[in-house]
């Protein structure tokens, strides 16, 4: 059913389609609507036979949801920013001990300086911990990949993250096709965990590993997110059969045939790009989208296909690696290894900067132009406001538009 | 009839099992015990947090017809009881982290409840979440009390040795002063654990207002018994903390943990009692009293106290300390303490101890 509505009252209401057994909450801004909206449907009991509860930290709302999903309930919680590290010992705990628990991460920059508004920090800090990390790059994406979320973390038996933009996406008020109660049960049938805790059959879950086993246990753990890859294909093609859905996927292509310019993007960024790829269009200028969907497992192959012979990629990133470079980056290199295809990092974006038309526009032209001479560069910096402060304290100053990491490195040498 | 049989063998001050009717003699006493946790686990011989354990979890499991599910804080009872791919644990079991027991507890509540509402099953499994004073006190303390507060289903039992064990005896906030830990050394002016520091959890657990809260010693099994029977007949938030003394990190014989056990509820040092919705309903009284000098001369953490450059003072403030527990909680006399007693603390910070 089409529905005008903000973006965290279209992920509840996905999430209470899926019925799950438990939710609990803890509030952080940009996810609070969300779990308000939830909250709502269980007291209203349009959510049935589910329990929720408010918690005093986001420790102890991954800490509920993995006692819930070893309990064998299906289990959700939504946080972000600070929230997710707050719960980072927590998430490492449910995916080592192979819970399906689905969590949204309204992703927000992390601080210091505090700051709420949208990047990619918080969710890609958590890259290495286990969990499937799925980006939605609009509300009916995020409606659909919640739903399919659940059936991947079950199918896979590890958690999943879908990463939904802070503010951008979670209050967001879009026109958003929900799907009926009838189609998502078919589509999702009733939580049978293979082992939970039961009192008829004791098991002994959270064993104390030592060096003996414990490489064997990760390189399991490595085997179920090579089985996710192809889950997450699977599960998306019934998901799209079922309701005509375009969500999903582990990446998407916009405009890729014959592209000069490929742009790898997560999240929401893609839609503004999108819309400038079609404007460049009309100038003559070629530019393919590839929207990066599953970030883990990252899609080594489906992205070496996607890529193909097109010679030039940016990413665009929004977030980066302190005293290292770009995130998406290396993988994507990764992925290209042993061709010549010239990829590199766009960091622009942080701590909510918006990325406008224009600012796709610019990255365009910069990189046919042949400007991005370095792998790393900070494209949306503001070099008035660095003046500002290196300027008086160092006698350092930086010019206009968009700076190359020799350019910062080379002012510590003469600083 | 009973009333008329003297329960307390000579010098022991030990129940003899044999003197009570079936119906009374503790659970470990029967053939057909749970064993709950089950021989051949690797605890020191002479763990206090063991042999608490298995009483507490199997009366648990009596007391719900064998409907026990534990979530263990990571910890010296968590490591001895599960070296992969062993478990002595012959009931469902998770650990998760150190500090996050309690929340898991609520989580699994939660699913325990939610599912049997599914299946349509009258029998809810209940939880029992345990870790030691480290797990307890300090790092799971706020999971701790968001537990309490929502007043979830579920028994905490902390077993409390007073310090971090099993990363090599280090202080906690339930290490009493002037002990021996291994960040409360014995040099300087002040040697051990300083004074004027730590918390009364049980108290605090009181000051939630939930249904139950109880503290025990494995000196007296039976009573412990009777308190994790009693907190299972309460649906909501209890907690029980168990004193369970620790040869290693004490310093003592192997041999004479509940005898430590027994001097430390005999002293006043740890007061035994229970509570219910935040009132005290009973206290465990002192039977023969003793000073709290034979407490502390079976420990090598205190033993910069009873040796030839002991300083008496010292041993004078535990005393004190001991004589305000027993007037605070009435642990000699016959009468019951009126109104929830201040906590140890504020006597040491107001140097009234």
């Amino acid at each position: 059913m089409l529905r005008q509505i903000e973006g965290s009252l279209g992920v509840a209401q996905a999430v209470a389609l899926c019925r799950p057994g438990v939710v609990c909450a803890y509030p952080i801004s940009p996810q609070t609507h969300i779990v308000e909206n939830v909250g709502k449907f269980v007291k209203t009991g349009a959510l049935k036979d589910c329990d929720f509860l408010n918690v005093e930290s986001e420790f102890s709302a991954i800490s509920v949801a993995i006692g819930s999903a070893a309990g064998g309930c299906r289990t959700y919680t939504a946080t972000a920013s600070q929230g997710l590290l707050y719960m980072a010992e927590g998430i490492y705990s449910a995916s080592g001990l192979g819970l399906p628990i689905v969590m949204t991460v309204a992703s927000r920059a992390i601080g210091g300086p505090i700051n709420i508004w949208n990047d990619h920090s918080d969710s890609l800090s958590q890259r290495d911990s286990g969990w499937l990390q799925l980006f939605c790059e609009s509300n009916q994406d995020a409606v659909d990949t919640h739903i399919m979320a659940f059936k991947i973390a079950e199918k896979v038996g590890l958690p999943v993250m879908v990463c939904m933009d802070g503010f951008v996406l979670t209050h967001a008020f879009e026109r958003l096709d929900i799907p009926s109660q009838e189609q998502i049960d078919e589509f999702l049938p009733p939580y049978e965990p293979r082992e939970y805790l039961t009192t008829k059959e004791p098991v002994s879950i959270g064993a104390m590993v030592g060096p003996e086993a414990f490489t064997e246990v990760r390189f399991l753990q490595q085997r179920k997110m090579a089985k996710a890859l192809k889950v997450i294909e699977e599960v998306t093609a019934e998901y799209r059969k079922l309701t005509g859905s375009k969500s999903g996927g582990l990446l998407e292509c916009y405009n890729c045939e014959n592209a000069d310019l490929k742009l790898i993007i997560m999240g929401s960024t893609v839609g503004t790009a999108k819309d400038e790829i079609d404007r460049l269009k009309k100038e003559g200028i070629n530019v393919g989208i590839i929207s990066l969907k599953s970030f883990r497992p990252f899609p080594y192959e489906a992205m070496r296909q996607a890529i193909g012979d097109t010679k030039q990629v940016i990413c665009l990133e929004r977030a980066f690696s302190f005293g290292g470079r770009g995130i998406i980056c290396p993988e994507v290199k990764r992925a290209m290894e042993g061709t010549n295809c010239d990829i590199k990092t766009a960091v622009c974006g942080l701590g909510g900067r918006a990325i406008y038309g224009t600012t796709i526009n610019a990255m365009v032209k910069h990189a046919l132009a042949g400007k991005f001479t370095e792998e790393f560069t900070w494209f949306d910096v503001d070099s008035n406001v660095l003046n500002s402060y290196t300027k008086n304290a160092e006698g350092v100053t930086f010019p206009e538009g968009p700076l190359g990491a020799s350019q910062l490195e080379a002012s510590v040498k003469h600083a | 009839m009973l009333d008329k049989i003297n329960f307390y063998q000579t010098g022991s001050n030990t129940v003899g099992n044999r003197l009570l009717n079936p119906a009374m003699r503790s659970i470990q006493a029967s053939v057909d015990r749970p064993n709950s946790l089950i021989s051949g686990h690797r605890a020191c011989q002479g763990c206090g947090e063991a042999l608490g354990a298995r009483y507490a979890i199997d009366a648990a499991m009596r007391a719900t017809n064998g409907q026990i599910m534990v979530v263990n804080a990571t910890g010296c009872l968590e490591v001895f009881s599960t070296p992969y791919p062993e478990s002595a644990w012959r009931l469902p079991w998770v650990h998760s982290l150190f500090g996050n027991t309690a929340a898991v507890g609520s989580g699994l509540a939660a699913a325990a409840k939610i599912r049997a509402m599914k299946n349509g099953d009258t029998n809810v499994p209940r939880i029992i979440a345990q870790g030691g004073d480290g797990g307890t006190t300090d790092i799971g303390f706020g999971p701790l009390s968001g537990m309490f507060e929502r007043n979830d289903d579920v028994l905490y039992i902390c077993y409390d040795n007073e310090a971090y064990m099993n990363t090599g005896v280090q202080r906690s906030s339930a290490t009493p002063p002037a002990a021996r830990t291994a960040t409360t050394q014995l040099v300087g002016e002040h040697p051990g654990a300083d004074w004027g520091r730590g918390k009364s959890v049980p108290l605090i657990a009181m000051a939630h207002g939930i249904p139950y809260v109880a503290t025990a010693t494995v000196a007296d099994l039976r009573d412990l018994e009777a308190k994790v029977t009693r907190a299972m007949s309460f649906h909501g938030a209890r907690y029980i903390q168990v004193l369970v003394p620790c040869p290693l990190g004490w310093g003592l014989k192997s041999n004479s943990t509940v005898t430590v056990a027994r001097a430390a509820m005999e002293s006043g040092f740890f007061p035994v009692f229970e509570a219910e919705y935040g009132k005290i309903t009973s206290v465990r009284k002192i039977r023969q009293k003793q000073p709290v000098l034979n407490f502390l001369k079976m420990q090598r953490r205190y033993a910069h106290l009873t040796g030839k450059k002991a300083d008496p003072n010292v041993v004078a403030r535990l005393q004190a300390l001991c004589d305000t527990n027993i007037k605070n909680f009435g642990l000699l006399g016959d009468d019951e303490p009126n109104g929830v007693p201040t906590a140890i603390q504020a006597y040491e910070r107001s140097n009234r101890v």
